[in-house]
């Protein structure tokens, strides 16, 4: 008898948990504060790579924006006036969770804006999720080229980072201005959508921008895999001259650790379109001329500005390391956003409606940490930004890498105009192309 | 003619990489009839407690190669002792008796934790430790460029694999734990402690996973979700070597690394269902394994 | 038609959770709708489990469910949502009948990574379709429901909702006749003992290969509703976490009654959900721990705190008697 109180009494407990859990449904709303849900990867592979610095930027500007300490044009406090609250979310566990997610954030959270995802596929499933809520949401990282072909009309949604296509229509722009003799080329990427869709805009761009240039071997191992033994056999055994990976994150480094000791980077040159988010941890394991990118003019390859100088330093007193391509990207979203909902207006002190921002960010210019940037493809929802390549060099007498032989190619030279999906570009030749 | 050299190398490095993750996992199943899911954190925090002491032995810069095997190796078993202890002696010591899908539940939910835990321990940012890799150099078969790093690891495998049976079938111990497979409770009624050959399983089974971890561990980049990544491989292993042997698990290992050389050299693009295929085209043949035996001797 | 307590609390809930939908916050609306379409993908996995067999790849099915809700739309120009979901069931159905001529061959430990392995191929071969996204999956939208264009916006997570509860409930209600059913109370005596059901003149292989079928379909039932309501599939759906998940909620639920999982499918959303919000760096941990507590302190799932005998099964020789008074109601 004695369990059966027990069991009821605990039975009654998980009822009222359930209920009381639904019943709160978060009065965090309207505190006057303008709340920013900020999603990355907070646990899994990417989260050390991407997720933690992205979460570390995020924090570093949004402190520093509260405190209004940050240089011209973002020396005024928080957004319009408003405190900045950032609400941090990680993004593992797929997309039919996140869209819960995003929609507890919305809808429980009540945040006034969404910054995140680095995962395409999460990209894809928020965009009609954002449009549907009205919810303005900033994509800072996530490269796929269907997200507004697949979500077209787009209206709260806005991506700040690059199309993916960009970097490896960079890349080859890269190879074509500095290695053009080159005709043996080889690749590795994750078996996965972001993988696939970059060897097919690499190998497209390869045969448009280097006709002599020959694929002469591609190697599509599981994502997350770690070993590479075979693959690295597969490709020593073609004696490539280019080995191109859009391999990030422990993937990568282990990948270069193991080609290097094998001897298959003595001969070829890595072209690593992710590389510069290892740069601190690369050390000697790199060789020198190894080409790196940062999908964009972001972490090593940003400006030399105020605003950059600002963050590095901000970034680097509270973390002890330079940022990397992805917290530079977020402090970028950030900042877009800022600048967006200030244009917006409205009473200082105010926060700006969803559709008084989305108009102001659309076709917006802003100053950024990355240097100017336009909103200016995809209806005024996509950023277009320059893109630059460089060879990794180390020291070993400071154990510090840098990067040099940086070229950049501007925005107009990389992005297909607007109208055109990346993929008909490509194939066409890159018409109207406007390269420095 | 190259490339049959380098599906034969390749293979066997990683065949003995699966090995050396798989044979804890099926000597744990063995003895205590426990798929312990968490075996791949048990990985994850050898190559972690490897790779974060490797990385604080070189941080003055100096340090000798052959130390830091040793370290390895120390890191690997300090690991597994202590994690095991507690594991079995935390928790699946008062769950012993339940049904063997509740184990897997368990441990399951072991691994749950085990993964924040580590990330708690060693935060998210990759652990780097490659000094051991590279100070052994490399050789070429063939006109093959090979690390003796990988090659060392044929060698520790094959040790390690003997080392077990000769500990099975060749020592006092060894028959006590095969009565304890055969027949649980006539070895108890014999009078063996079963429940001490548990733990002492459970430890062995604990410090072979750390130690694959750790020997992994310079050759890759040490970030939260490896030990994840792992789990089903070394599954996949042990159920076409046919759980619990030790021999199955040898040549599961094989069987499955040669197969996945040879797709990534002449058929890349089957690459990913190789093991899987594999796998199910085994247990079609032989529902049991390749040396699963219903209640016959087993380990 | 008489109906049991079961079945008018099954009732009676799918009342109150479509009159709680026209109040609730739109959130949890959807929240309760992904939760009661996954239960319905657990209810096929506490199908297998009442006859002893534990799937470690039902989002196999789950994942086929919520392919054919997406493709039918772009591949076979149909967007009736029910018609849609029907295609994913059959789809279900016809897979499962020769998947399931090999693995009811397969028990315990076996039958699970078999599973698996079979879930995972699909998932590689999804990873490999770059026309169907790869790992990035694609949009599901533009579907309709007896021609009424479902085109998103509040409406749509309400008729999904509305589609989902009733959906659950008939479904409820035939699996617990089912499991009241004969070959339902054959299927736990299979579990108990196999060889005995043989020596009872039974084919216990047929009678799995029937329930596994019968698992499949109810199974891609809540993974073309999920599709439906995320507006979204990928390959995850077929990968093996996805499938662990399931066996959690499962066993989270208990198989007591046919109301359990329903019920912990929606524990485990919010349980995830706020350990989400208050410890995103360890919410997965905090699930680790429940599932602990669960196994060591309720073995038999949520549900038994809601049941007035005691958890524990009753002394052997009552057993037998209770099962066939049992078996002979409805």
């Amino acid at each position: 008898m004695k369990t059966n109180t027990i069991k009821r009494q605990l039975a009654a407990g998980v009822a009222a948990l359930a209920l009381g859990a639904m019943a709160t449904a978060a009065n965090a709303a309207d505190n006057g504060k303008y709340r920013v849900g900020i999603v990355t990867f907070l646990s899994g592979p990417a989260a050390g790579p991407f997720g933690i610095p992205s979460a570390n930027a995020a924090k570093v500007i949004v402190d520093g924006l509260n405190k209004g300490a940050l240089p011209a044009p973002y020396n005024t406090k928080g957004i319009n006036g408003a405190e900045i609250e950032a609400v941090v979310i990680d993004e593992a566990g797929g997309a039919t969770k996140q869209v819960e997610e995003f929609r507890n954030l919305v809808q429980r959270q009540k945040v006034d804006a969404v910054v995140g995802y680095i995962s395409s596929g999460d990209c894809l499933a928020i965009a009609p999720v954002a449009e549907e809520l009205k919810a303005l949401t900033v994509f800072y990282d996530c490269g796929t080229s269907r997200l507004f072909t697949d979500n077209t009309k787009p209206t709260y949604t806005f991506r700040t980072g690059l199309d993916a296509a960009v970097d490896n229509i960079g890349a080859v722009r890269y190879l074509a201005a500095t290695k053009p003799d080159v005709t043996k080329i080889a690749g590795i990427q994750q078996n996965y959508a972001w993988g696939q869709d970059s060897w097919t805009d690499f190998t497209e761009s390869l045969a448009k921008l280097m006709p002599k240039a020959k694929v002469v071997e591609s190697q599509m191992p599981k994502v997350f895999q770690g070993q590479y033994g075979a693959e690295i056999s597969a490709l020593s055994v073609k004696r490539p001259q280019v080995v191109h990976s859009s391999f990030w994150g422990g993937d990568m480094e282990a990948f270069v650790l193991q080609a290097n000791a094998r001897g298959l980077l003595d001969d070829a040159v890595a072209l690593l379109t992710c590389g510069e988010s290892a740069l601190d941890r690369f050390k000697d394991q790199a060789p020198n001329g190894t080409i790196i990118g940062a999908r964009g003019p972001f972490g090593a390859f940003a400006p030399d500005n105020e605003l950059n100088t600002w963050f590095v330093k901000a970034y680097t007193d509270a973390y002890g390391m330079a940022p990397t391509y992805p917290a530079t990207k977020m402090a970028h979203a950030i900042l877009g956003l800022k600048a967006a909902a200030e244009k917006a207006g409205g009473n200082n002190g105010s926060v700006p409606t969803a559709e008084a921002t989305a108009a102001a960010f659309k076709g917006a210019t802003f100053e950024s940490v990355s240097g100017t940037a336009k909103m200016a493809r995809a209806d005024g929802h996509q950023a277009v930004q320059p893109i630059s390549y460089g060879t990794y060099k180390y020291d070993p007498k400071t154990g510090k890498a840098s990067i040099e032989n940086i070229i950049t190619f501007s925005g107009e030279c990389v992005t297909p105009p607007d109208g055109t999906t990346s993929d008909a570009w490509i194939k066409a030749g890159f018409p109207g192309a406007v390269c420095n | 003619m190259l490339s049959f050299i380098a599906v034969l190398i390749d293979g066997t490095i990683y065949a003995s990489w699966l090995f050396l993750v798989a044979a804890g996992l099926t000597v744990i199943y063995g003895v205590m009839r426990i798929l312990n899911m968490a075996h791949g954190s048990f990985y994850a925090i050898g190559a972690y407690a490897a790779a974060s002491a490797i990385g604080w032995y070189f941080s003055d810069g100096t340090g000798s190669a052959g130390m830091s095997f040793l370290l390895l190796i120390g890191c690997a078993i300090a690991a597994g002792l202590v994690v095991g202890t507690l594991v079995e002696r935390g928790l699946l010591r008062f769950m012993y008796g339940r049904d063997e899908i509740l184990m897997v539940i368990i441990t399951y939910a072991l691994l749950l934790i085990l993964e924040d835990a580590m990330k708690l321990i060693w935060g998210v940012n990759p652990y780097f430790a490659y000094q051991p890799y590279t100070a052994l150099g490399r050789s070429t078969i063939a006109g093959l460029k090979v690390s003796n790093y990988d090659l060392a690891l044929i060698g520790v495998a094959v040790v390690v694999g003997l080392a077990l049976w000769g500990w099975l079938e060749r020592t006092n111990l060894g028959k006590i734990l095969r009565a304890v497979i055969h027949d649980r409770e006539v070895a108890s009624a014999m009078g063996v402690n079963v429940r001490r050959m548990f733990f002492l399983t459970f430890i062995i089974g604990t410090t072979l996973g750390t130690l694959a971890g750790a020997l992994t561990a310079p050759s890759i980049s040490v970030v939260p979700g490896i030990g994840v990544e792992v789990i089903v491989l070394a599954f996949a292993v042990v159920v076409v070597g046919g759980l619990g042997s030790i021999e199955g698990a040898a040549v599961g290992a094989l069987l499955l690394g040669l197969s996945r050389a040879m797709a990534v050299h002449f058929a890349p693009q089957f690459e990913l269902f190789v093991i899987y295929g594999v796998m199910s085209l085994v247990l079609a043949i032989r529902p049991q394994g390749l040396f699963g035996r219903t209640l016959a001797r087993k380990i | 038609m008489r109906l049991d307590k079961t079945e008018l609390a099954l009732v009676g809930l799918a009342v109150l959770l479509l009159l709680g939908g026209m109040v609730a916050p739109g959130w949890l609306i959807f929240l309760v709708t992904i939760a009661l379409a996954k239960a319905l993908v657990v209810q096929g996995v506490v199908m297998q489990m009442k006859a002893g067999l534990v799937s470690f790849g039902q989002g196999l099915f789950y994942c086929v469910g919520g392919y054919a809700v997406g493709m039918g739309g772009p591949f076979l120009g149909i967007s009736a949502g029910l018609v849609l979901l029907a295609i994913g069931v059959v789809a279900a159905v016809g897979l499962a009948m020769v998947l399931g001529l090999l693995l009811t061959r397969y028990r315990e430990i076996f039958f699970a990574m078999l599973s698996l392995a079979f879930s995972m191929i699909l998932y590689g071969v999804l990873v490999k379709s770059q026309e169907l996204g790869s790992t990035d999956g694609f949009n599901v939208n533009n579907w309709t429901l007896l021609g009424q264009t479902i085109a998103g916006g509040e409406t749509a997570t309400h008729v999904v909702f509305l589609l989902t509860v009733v959906a659950a409930a008939v479904v409820a209600f035939l699996l617990h006749r089912y499991y009241r059913s004969s070959v339902g109370m054959t299927c736990e005596a299979i579990r108990e003992n196999e060889v005995r059901v043989e020596y009872l003149g039974l084919s216990p292989r047929w009678i799995q290969y029937a329930n596994y079928v019968a698992a499949a379909g109810v199974s891609a039932l809540g993974g073309g509703l999920t599709a439906l309501a995320a507006g979204h599939v990928d390959p995850d759906m077929a990968y093996w976490t996805t499938s662990g998940e399931f066996i959690f909620i499962a066993l989270l639920g208990g198989t007591g009654s046919v109301l359990a999982p329903f019920l912990a499918a929606i524990v485990f959303s919010l349980v995830r959900t706020y350990a989400i919000e208050f410890v995103p760096h360890a919410w997965q941990m905090i699930l680790g721990f429940t599932l602990l507590g669960i196994v060591v302190f309720l073995p038999k799932g949520l549900w038994s705190l809601f049941t007035r005998h005691r958890p524990e099964a009753p002394v052997v020789p009552a057993a037998p008697q209770k099962t066939s008074t049992g078996g002979a109601g409805a």
